[in-house]
């Protein structure tokens, strides 16, 4: 049904195209929501809806004033400096460790791979409120609520699965004699990593990287419990800014977060298709 | 050549000699080294990232599931009265004999001093309402039972009222004053813990109950330390000293000390673990006389957790519904075009979640855009506005929104692998459209819509973010009481069960993914 033959009968031609419109609402409904948002942090007055004026394209009825009040004022400023501050932090902690776990999982034969895989992707599929609860009991016990550091050690372990998931996956199609050619010819295991194998998976390691990093830039429900009042970070002034519907800033902040998202999405689809392409040159 | 493998050949001489590698051990063991050194070398490289997960992320789990049935407060705070409550018979409907009331005063009087009585109040009070003010209020009053004796002994002699008095007799006692020895082994403890000097401190007005005690039992005429005389002198003003009753003198303070299920509580959670916040977890209570349903009004577990099932379903429902045609779509068209129409998936599943929800706050509301454009348009009146948002419906829809590329993603995948020419070919042997479709090409994506599913609710069973901000009260799931035990009503225990509860059905789910589609094969875009 990918093609309309040109015999189809009314029935099938009124389907074929009823279907298409089906589909077009679903695509709507997917994408509208982050769509209507962006005009309405251009608001004028501090409405969460259009205004009039809006509508009828009054220049008037536009501003930037909620992007200068999210650029100016020191809550949301700190809010996104402390973000800054977590994220890539995290993110560099889960990739390196993620990466070199990832390369042992990939060898031929390990044992109690399953179960250590399972172990490794758990902070994925346990609810966040539960690895929240659990990691507030205990880093109060040793007394790392509320730093830095408690912070990036939550986040690190929510994003190694995501770590895990895609560089193994890359390493699926990694051509295992290319190291043991380069170890023929005399490179030790570390350069044989570095300059052999770390190149052709890059692509995975990055795209990897960068789900670790939107797992701790978004993560909200974890750092509510275990954060505190100076470690606030964008997700979470937004949380507490949505609950109380204090102002149309959040749907500034939520542009530009959109704005990022885009970014991100292109970085990963070119990383993608990138290694898809290696992978094809690749023998075997 | 090594003796094992000369013994090997001896033992089959029918067969030719092992084989050798190049440095002169047999293959076979060359090889099995090798496979060693692999398989080390790999646990080596996970190791690191294997113990940062366990530490930090499995044991504060197993710390969550600990939390849940640990209840060891009650008998922290209260070891003398825990203990003297063994012989109570609370099938008697009698309040306890006066030892009890009297381990409950020395308890009281040191948790008091300790700051902790509240804390133990507010445990039992989960269990009955009240508890936590007859804990505060009476936790003021202990001074006040003390003070009879207080009277008496520094009517005798002022020299008691000095910490170094104390102090003497302490390191004199022996085993001679135990009631006292005990009371000011805890004074010392506490006055440590807060950084005093005990010598120099105040003294707690319990001693001179305490050494009243030991009088009237006559342990106290084993003494014969430095203080004898002054001893002697307070013994002799003993002899003609009615002592009131702790009985009857916490029943002045508080009536409920009387009744007697507020000690059944007591002995029922005196055990240093209990099922009790399970129980609560599904709307039972362990009472005096075992497990028991709770009083109607506290029935709330077992609808929220009903409610977070059929809620979850409902949003996988409509993920399926949505979903498939979608998915469909994108697996038969030309590469080209799909691969367009796929940032549409893609782009909300890489938008934070926190902007997916205020769109939808702004749309749902009352005064949001919905409501706005179906006003304009004539559909509903402007006092006809629905109501969309901070109930049930709010939630569904935008969790389904939210969760949809997950259920998209999988379903795709799957679909993508199923050749074309199995439908052609069933049309061509004379299958409707929809038998095409129902017999040959829905079978084939089955998988893709079991794993989709399975993940769409994992993952919303577990929200939060979602319903605190769309769901109002109608609208919330079991994540969101546990987030109200832990930060509101400080009742960690429940909190913790509740989340074992919903840890557990998670882990089924996540080993039936397991099963069917293999965690190895998770895709992301």
């Amino acid at each position: 049904m990918s093609q309309l033959p040109p015999y189809a009968t009314v029935g099938q031609r009124a389907w074929y195209y009823g279907f298409r419109v089906i589909c077009a609402f679903i695509f709507f409904f997917l994408i509208a929501p982050i769509l209507v948002i962006i005009p309405l942090s251009f608001n004028a007055e501090n409405f969460f809806t259009y205004t009039p004026g809006m509508l009828r394209l009054d220049p008037e009825a536009y501003s930037l004033k909620h992007y200068r009040d999210f650029l100016t004022n020191p809550e949301w400023t700190s809010a996104v400096w402390n973000s800054v501050r977590i994220a890539p932090m995290a993110t560099l902690l889960s990739v390196s460790l993620g990466t070199l776990a990832a390369v042992g999982l990939s060898q031929s034969h390990v044992p109690g791979r399953r179960a250590i895989m399972a172990i490794l992707i758990s902070p994925m599929i346990v609810p966040l409120i539960i690895s929240a609860t659990g990691m507030y009991f205990f880093y109060s016990k040793i007394n790392i609520v509320g730093t830095y550091w408690g912070v990036v050690l939550a986040h690190t372990v929510l994003g190694i699965p995501f770590v895990i998931i895609t560089v193994t996956a890359t390493l699926v199609g990694f051509d295992k004699s290319l190291t043991r050619a380069a170890a023929n010819m005399g490179a030790d295991p570390v350069t044989t990593f570095f300059r052999v194998q770390m190149p052709l998976i890059l692509p995975g390691v990055i795209s990897g990287g960068l789900f670790a990093f939107i797992t701790s830039f978004d993560e909200v429900v974890v750092v509510l419990f275990i954060g505190s009042a100076e470690l606030q970070t964008l997700p979470w002034q937004m949380f507490t800014g949505l609950r109380e519907q204090i102002s149309p800033t959040i749907l500034a902040a939520a542009t530009i977060l959109v704005a990022i998202s885009i970014g991100l999405l292109t970085t990963v689809e070119i990383l993608r298709r990138r290694s898809e392409r290696l992978r094809g040159m690749s023998p075997g | 050549m090594s003796d094992a493998t000369t013994a090997d050949t001896a033992k089959n001489p029918s067969r030719p000699e092992a084989v050798l590698a190049a440095d002169g051990t047999p293959l076979k063991k060359s090889l099995n080294r090798a496979l060693r050194r692999q398989k080390i070398r790999a646990l080596m490289l996970i190791a690191p990232l294997l113990l940062f997960v366990l530490i930090s992320f499995v044991a504060p789990i197993g710390d969550m599931l600990f939390r849940s049935v640990e209840n060891q407060i009650v008998s922290e705070t209260l070891p003398r009265t825990v203990v003297a409550l063994k012989e109570w018979d609370e099938a008697s409907g009698e309040p306890p004999s006066e030892q009890v009331y009297q381990a409950l005063y020395r308890d009281m009087f040191i948790s008091v001093e300790r700051k902790e009585h509240t804390r133990v109040g507010q445990r039992l009070n989960y269990e009955t309402t009240g508890i936590s003010s007859l804990f505060r209020k009476s936790g003021r009053k202990m001074d006040d039972i003390a003070e009879p004796y207080e009277d008496l002994i520094l009517d005798v002699d002022k020299g008691w009222k000095t910490p170094e008095r104390w102090a003497t007799l302490y390191d004199s006692a022996g085993t001679s004053l135990p009631a006292f020895t005990s009371a000011y082994e805890a004074f010392v403890e506490t006055m440590t813990e807060d950084g005093k000097d005990p010598a120099t401190t105040k003294p707690w007005e319990m001693f001179y109950s305490e050494l009243y005690d030991d009088i009237a039992t006559g342990d106290a005429a084993g003494y014969n330390g430095p203080l004898s005389a002054e001893l002697a002198a307070v013994t002799n003003a003993v002899q003609g000293f009615a002592a009131p009753s702790f009985a009857d003198a916490f029943t002045e303070i508080e009536e409920d000390w009387a009744d007697h299920e507020v000690w059944g509580t007591i002995k029922v959670y005196a055990p240093r673990f209990t099922p009790g916040y399970f129980l609560t977890s599904i709307d039972m209570q362990l009472g005096p006389d075992g497990i028991e349903a709770q009083p109607e009004e506290k029935q709330i577990y077992i609808t929220l957790f009903k409610r977070t099932l059929i809620m979850s379903l409902v949003i996988t429902g409509s993920c399926i519904l949505l979903g498939y045609p979608v998915a469909w779509l994108l697996a038969n068209l030309p590469m080209r075009v799909s691969n367009l129409l796929m940032i549409l998936v893609l782009l909300p599943f890489w938008t934070s979640l926190l902007v997916r929800t205020s769109a939808w706050k702004v749309l749902l509301q009352q005064q949001g855009v919905i409501n706005d454009l179906l006003v304009w348009i004539g559909l509903i009146s402007d006092e006809g506005r629905l109501v969309m948002i901070n109930n049930a419906t709010g939630t569904i829809i935008a969790m389904t929104h939210i969760l949809l590329p997950f259920m998209i993603l999988p379903l795709y995948s799957v679909m993508q692998t199923i050749p074309p020419t199995y439908l052609r070919a069933a049309k061509s042997l004379g299958a409707t459209n929809w038998t095409a479709f129902w017999r040959v090409y829905f079978p084939q994506s089955v998988p893709g819509i079991g794993a989709g599913s399975i993940l769409v609710f994992i993952l919303s069973i577990g929200y939060y973010i979602t319903p605190e901000i769309v769901g109002g009260t109608k609208g919330v799931f079991i994540s969101n009481r546990i987030a109200y035990h832990i930060s509101s009503s400080l009742n960690w225990g429940l909190a913790a069960a509740l989340g074992s509860i919903l840890l557990a059905v998670v882990l089924l789910l996540y080993w039936a993914y397991d099963k069917i589609v293999g965690i190895d094969n998770v895709k992301l875009g």
